[in-house]
């Protein structure tokens, strides 16, 4: 009965099956499709295959166009398992780089996003002048500046993690700064007259009231902004010719047409930013309820 | 305690001028407990706003324990409680009371005494942990009025405070109020639109009319000062009923003419 009663809720309550479903989907697609993608290889390669053995081949190729999930899990478990953590192979060394520059990054990103909030909600010329620069900041495709930022600070001498975390910055302010500005003028004016009545100062209304308001918002803005972070990091690693970091490794993989190396850096990095989601997300549930705000 | 004198305030809007109080002239006496009564618009509201200063006469003379109304505030001479009860859902029964405190900074030992005081007061005893969300919308008022109690300042303003509550514990509240109110001698300026309310909490009602905002009518109660919800039904709550209705109505006539 127990047994029966996990089940149903495993199906019908949570969000396993529908997952399952959806991923089961997508699997079939992709089998089918790379098929057609990989057959003119396949046809180069070997003369004289039936038809199962046609399909067969496809997903097996060495360089596909299109590889194949169990190819791609394969690389991943192999690049992450059975290499030195320290190897230039291992896509844990890989990934502990973009890591590190993503969460340089993020920090600076949401201490920037903070400061511009505050300056925003406390002082008028801020609040009328910063916020069209800090839309228009983020019109600019950021493949376009990471080559000038990395360019620019190499010629002064500054190299390695702070100018992948910088254009890491760059993508992830700016929800932090959305974000604050709406929680710290969350609460209404009925609290902000509240806190006028005790003759309260503007340091006490911030630190008592529109503070701690806007937490919800933050986590809002924290999450979305990590993600961002971790596409500005391996943007960062991209025009450097850099030799480490996941978006070293997608680099390499085109050079060389190794497009398994590639998917499988791009899962990693895809698995990478679900797990800070995933974190964020736990800090948030934590902290929201020592607060009691969710209940 | 409180003196209005010839006092206009006009609100700049988009669709022009609104001319929110006009001529308002009052006299509040120390352990008065005034209520102001009249339909939306009438400015009772405002007026109380300005007594509090988060609102500034356009004309005319206000002075509340003889400073102007900006320096009471920041002495805080006066303790506000707002319709809707503002409790921070962060902080509980207890840290909400304590909030005001924090910013008046009171130090540990009495900060616990007075919270410990005025949870007795109104009779919160038991719910000091419980947050905001835990508490029924009587509760929740009842620990706003705490809040406001919490530090020592002789006037309480309060606007339309038990508006949002239903009736049975609106009479509650009601007489648990005017025992607070001869308990801790303070003075209290009261804004409803219920005519019984004003009626048997007052021994002062300001009958106010609107457009412009003004004083139709100040009635002295002559009920005694210590009273029982069944005082209701005596002649002489009737009949001050009877003339607050009239003040209200004469108000209405102006209007038309």
């Amino acid at each position: 009965m127990k047994f029966f009663n996990f089940i149903y809720s495993l199906f019908f309550r949570s969000n396993f099956f529908p997952i399952v479903f959806i991923l089961t989907v997508i699997g079939i697609f992709w089998y089918l499709i790379a098929i057609p993608m990989n057959t003119e290889k396949v046809e180069r390669k070997f003369k004289n295959l039936n038809s199962t053995e046609k399909i067969i081949q496809s997903w097996n190729l060495e360089k596909p166009k299109l590889p194949t999930p169990h190819q791609i899990v394969k690389e991943i478990v192999n690049t992450v398992f059975f290499k030195k953590i320290t190897s230039k192979r291992s896509l844990v060394y890989h990934g502990w780089i973009t890591l590190e520059a993503t969460l340089a990054g993020f920090f600076l990103g949401t201490v920037l996003g903070i400061l511009l909030a505050l300056g925003i909600v406390h002082n008028r010329a801020m609040d009328l002048s910063v916020m069209p620069w800090v839309i228009a900041s983020q019109t600019v495709p950021i493949l376009a500046i990471a080559p000038m930022i990395i360019v620019v600070m190499n010629s002064v001498g500054v190299t390695g993690l702070l100018p992948k975390a910088i254009i890491s910055m760059y993508l992830s302010f700016f929800p932090v700064v959305v974000g604050m500005v709406k929680g710290l003028r969350s609460p209404d004016q009925m609290q902000i007259d509240q806190m006028r009545t005790w003759s309260a100062s503007s340091n006490q209304l911030l630190w008592k009231l529109r503070f701690p308001s806007s937490v919800p918002y933050l986590f809002a803005s924290l999450k979305v902004g990590i993600a961002a972070s971790l596409v500005g990091a391996i943007v960062g690693e991209l025009p450097s010719g850099a030799i480490a970091g996941l978006g070293a490794r997608m680099l390499a993989g085109t050079y060389y047409g190794q497009t398994i190396m590639i998917w499988s850096a791009l899962f990693t990095a895809a698995f990478l930013a679900a797990f800070l989601v995933i974190t964020i997300n736990f800090i948030q549930n934590y902290t929201l309820k020592k607060m009691a705000i969710l209940t | 305690m409180i003196s209005v004198k010839d006092v206009d305030l006009i609100f700049e809007t988009n669709d022009g001028p609104v001319h929110a109080l006009k001529d308002v002239s009052l006299e509040v006496e120390e352990g008065d407990f005034v209520s102001f009564i009249g339909p939306s618009g009438c400015g009772k509201t405002t007026l109380l706003r300005a007594i509090a200063a988060l609102e500034i006469p356009t004309k005319g003379h206000l002075t509340v324990n003889g400073k102007s109304p900006d320096d009471a505030r920041i002495d805080r001479e006066y303790g506000y409680v707002f319709q809707a009860a503002g409790l921070y859902p962060w902080r509980t029964v207890e840290g909400n009371i304590k909030l005001p405190l924090e910013i008046m900074g009171y130090s540990q030992t009495e900060k616990k005494e007075r919270i410990q005081k005025v949870i007795e007061l109104v009779e919160l005893k038991g719910f000091e942990k419980k947050f905001p969300w835990q508490l029924s919308g009587g509760m929740q008022q009842r620990a706003s009025i705490a809040r406001a109690l919490a530090f020592d300042a002789n006037i309480l303003l309060m606007d339309e405070p038990f508006g949002a509550l239903d009736e049975i514990v609106r009479d509650r509240l009601n007489s648990e109020l005017l025992d607070l109110w001869m308990q801790t001698k303070k003075t209290i300026c009261f804004v409803t639109h219920s005519i019984p309310e004003a009626v048997f909490l007052s021994t002062k009602i300001v009958v106010m009319s609107p457009r412009p905002g003004r004083i139709t009518d100040v009635i002295k109660s002559t009920l005694p000062n210590k009273r029982e919800l069944n005082i209701r039904d005596s002649q002489e709550f009737i009949k001050i009923a009877q003339r607050v209705r009239e003040g209200l109505k004469s108000g209405h006539q102006d209007e038309v003419l």
